[in-house]
């Protein structure tokens, strides 16, 4: 082949530069392998940011009555909590995986636009600076939820500029991070890779990057209203100058759905690498796990207004958008069943990775199903705005996209850091973190169901019990995620040494399994030969 | 360190990211425009299908055809500020009985609580939802912005009638009113 010829002739000039030296390596990468890593550890400090304050939130819904913090502080922490959660950590924690993984799975030696790529993570910390600071500014921070709803979001006191340029940051990151991970799949691969044959993380990856293209935008839109809204007299969503709050909700919901599955998307990327893995067998139907895929991508764009139920659509609004939203069960069905069928007659063994896999099945399914119970237009006026809702989406998200962050991490930690990672408290990490979620989440459904609402700091006595035990499984589980913490410390730090193919897999899969462990700074410099 | 010249497979692999990278900022700017354009869309949309369309709201009927002797209709009256401390605002009578089809006429009051002139708007809204269509108002202060003096107190009037063939499983019909400051901005274009 003409390609390797080249690359002989030429590696000569590219095979001595290693990382370069102290803080350098780290504000002037370009290397996809040192981005992903700070990708992933920013999104980790997030998420326990995040996770504390959760632990705000299950702390004063421990008992009925105010016990610690007040009503504003308690919306502020519900609101910060799911814009970090979302922008800070499932979101960067996922480009950091497609960093670190994209180039080895299409073989390639590095993403194709590395200083955009620099750019794009590098503004993060600003961003959620500028947001982390609304804590200490006249009026605290923003407490009007994370779906910025107005009238209610623009009496937010001065926290509310630096929230919407956070939000204006953290999209033109993703923006970034989207439009890089595609030039590096459409045009990066190896010779032979053709589209049908590309790992499953990478296809996942390639349609959530499109949907980040088209609705993060969107969302950039509707802040810029906001703001032009209440600084610059435009009346967008003010019924006195003609406007309309309720379009505020179709907007931000036309990106909103669209994002829940570019939180999910990667996640079933990963899970399908992972099920074929330490079930021995390759992945069952792969090319319908890539048409639904898609087929629950163009769904999303369609289906936002379940959302907004109650907002007073005319009845063939609310028929269209309920069968929608209930048609994207059957391309989710088809993955469900796939990941099944993969393990049938596999010969299965449970290491961590797995672990979290299979429970992601089970609890993200259970998810869906609470999903297409707020589907039924009807019921949903009885649910919305409850804690079923809250159990609904934290089934999905927590379960669902967060424990498979932790699969990955699991999977692939071995050949980023080139040891093994410790088994036996990652399994501990496993158990305690599935059976807390469930403590913590599951019982919310039952709250729901009773009328409790949320985003409320004190509730009636009625309440009481369930909450308590939520709130006793919140602060197990958070605990619990300090073993992951520890446990991904001494990895990076030592260990057992990791082989190249690290899992013990019969058929192989995935470029990645040939290189050494840990990965070279360099990889593919000469592209792999895909049969 | 010598950097070596990139040769000819990379330089046409550049070509095709640089290329497709500006494919997909042209398609992230459409994306925007797009996110702006759901603003006429929605209005648009609102207009082709009828439904909550601000003409349907606001421009009542010329007169009654037929006023309906036998039938009652609760018409009750609600009113809401968007800031305690700024208005004091309601209705004078809290319910009325109706006849369909003939025109009435209800008052509410509202006094500027604050120490400044200000201009507001009031914003109706009819409860239960289907009943939107069929309530009809000839003339109503909710029609044009409000200008109102500092601690100055006025009645404000709203002439209805509600359509006979309001659908028979109605037998009560809330006029809800929700005053709002006018935006500084627009303030000179009102007056």
């Amino acid at each position: 082949m003409s390609a390797s010829h080249t690359h002989d002739t030429h590696a000569a000039g590219h095979d001595d530069h290693g990382p370069m030296k102290g803080w350098r390596r780290w504000f002037y990468a370009t290397n996809h392998k040192d981005i992903g890593s700070m990708y992933l550890i920013f999104s980790l400090v997030m998420f326990l940011t995040g996770g504390a304050m959760a632990m705000v939130i299950r702390a004063e819904l421990l008992k009925p009555g105010m016990q610690f913090v007040d009503p504003g502080f308690f919306n502020s922490m519900t609101t910060m909590h799911a814009l970090i959660m979302v922008f800070g950590a499932v979101m960067p924690a996922f480009t950091g995986l497609a960093n670190w993984m994209i180039p080895l799975q299409v073989g390639a030696p590095d993403m194709a636009l590395p200083r955009m790529n620099n750019l794009s993570f590098w503004i993060l910390p600003f961003a959620f600076s500028l947001l982390l600071l609304t804590l200490l500014v006249p009026g605290g921070s923003p407490a009007g939820g994370w779906t910025l709803y107005p009238p209610l979001v623009l009496q937010t006191g001065d926290a509310f500029p630096m929230a919407i340029f956070a939000v204006h940051l953290m999209g033109a990151s993703s923006i970034m991070g989207a439009i890089n991970v595609i030039v590096t799949i459409m045009n990066m691969r190896a010779p032979g890779m053709t589209l049908l044959k590309m790992p499953l993380f990478v296809w996942t990856w390639l349609i959530t990057a499109y949907l980040l293209i088209a609705v993060m935008p969107v969302l950039a839109g509707a802040v810029t209203m906001l703001l032009t809204d209440h600084y610059f007299g435009t009346s967008f969503f003010n019924a006195a100058g003609g406007g309309d709050p309720v379009m505020f909700q179709h907007i931000f919901w036309f990106f909103g759905h669209p994002e829940v599955y570019i939180m999910i998307l990667p996640a079933f990327g990963v899970v399908s690498e992972i099920i074929p893995t330490f079930s021995r067998k390759p992945l069952f139907g792969y090319d319908a796990m890539v048409y639904a895929t898609a087929s629950i991508a163009f769904l999303s764009f369609i289906v936002w207004a379940h959302h907004m139920f109650t907002t007073g659509m005319p009845l063939v609004g609310e028929m269209f958008f309920m069968l929608s939203t209930m048609l994207i069960a059957i391309p989710t069905g088809v993955k469900v069943f796939n990941w099944t069928a993969t393990m049938w007659k596999g010969s299965i063994s449970f290491e961590t990775p797995m672990l979290f896999s299979l429970s992601f099945l089970f609890l993200f399914t259970i998810g869906g199903f609470s999903g297409l119970m707020l589907a039924i237009a009807p019921a949903d006026f009885q649910y919305h705005d409850t804690y079923f809702v809250v159990a609904h989406f934290h089934y999905v998200l927590v379960p669902g996209a967060i424990f498979s962050l932790m699969a990955a991490t699991y999977y692939w930690l071995p050949k980023w850091t080139g040891h093994m990672y410790n088994e036996k408290l990652g399994k501990l990490h496993f158990w305690l973190s599935t059976i807390f979620v469930n403590v913590l989440f599951f019982p919310q459904h039952f709250l729901g169901l009773a009328g409790m609402p949320r985003r409320i700091p004190d509730y009636s006595t009625q309440f009481a019990d369930w909450n308590f035990v939520s709130s006793i499984g919140g602060f197990c589980f958070g605990l619990t995620q300090l073993l992951f913490v520890y446990n991904i410390v001494s990895c990076v730090r030592g260990g057992v040494k990791a082989s190249d193919k690290v899992w013990d897999d019969a058929t192989p899969h995935g470029l990645e399994w040939t290189v050494s462990s840990p990965a070279p700074y360099h990889s593919f410099e000469v592209p792999p030969e895909v049969k | 360190m010598p950097v070596a010249e990139p040769t000819q497979d990379e330089a046409m692999q550049q070509q095709s990211n640089r290329s497709l990278t500006k494919k997909l900022w042209w398609f992230v700017v459409g994306a925007f425009a797009f996110g702006w354009a759901l603003v006429p869309l929605y209005d648009v949309l609102c207009s082709v299908t009828g439904y909550g369309s601000k003409k349907e709201l606001l421009v009542a009927a010329h007169a009654a055809e037929r006023i309906d002797m036998n039938r009652w209709v609760n018409v009750e009256f609600i009113s809401s500020v968007p800031t305690v401390g700024e208005w004091d605002f309601g209705p004078e009578q809290t319910e009325i009985k109706v006849h369909p089809g003939q025109l009435y006429e209800a008052t509410f009051h509202a006094k500027n609580l604050r120490a400044q002139p200000v201009v507001a708007q009031a914003i109706p809204s009819i409860a239960p939802n289907p009943a939107t269509q069929y309530f009809r108002k000839t003339d109503c202060f909710c029609f044009t912005p409000q200008k109102f003096e500092a601690n100055q107190q006025r009645e404000l009037k709203v002439r209805f009638f509600v359509d006979p063939s309001l659908p028979p499983n109605i037998d009560r019909v809330t006029l809800g009113y929700a005053i709002f400051d006018v935006p500084q901005t627009q303030v000179a274009y009102v007056n």
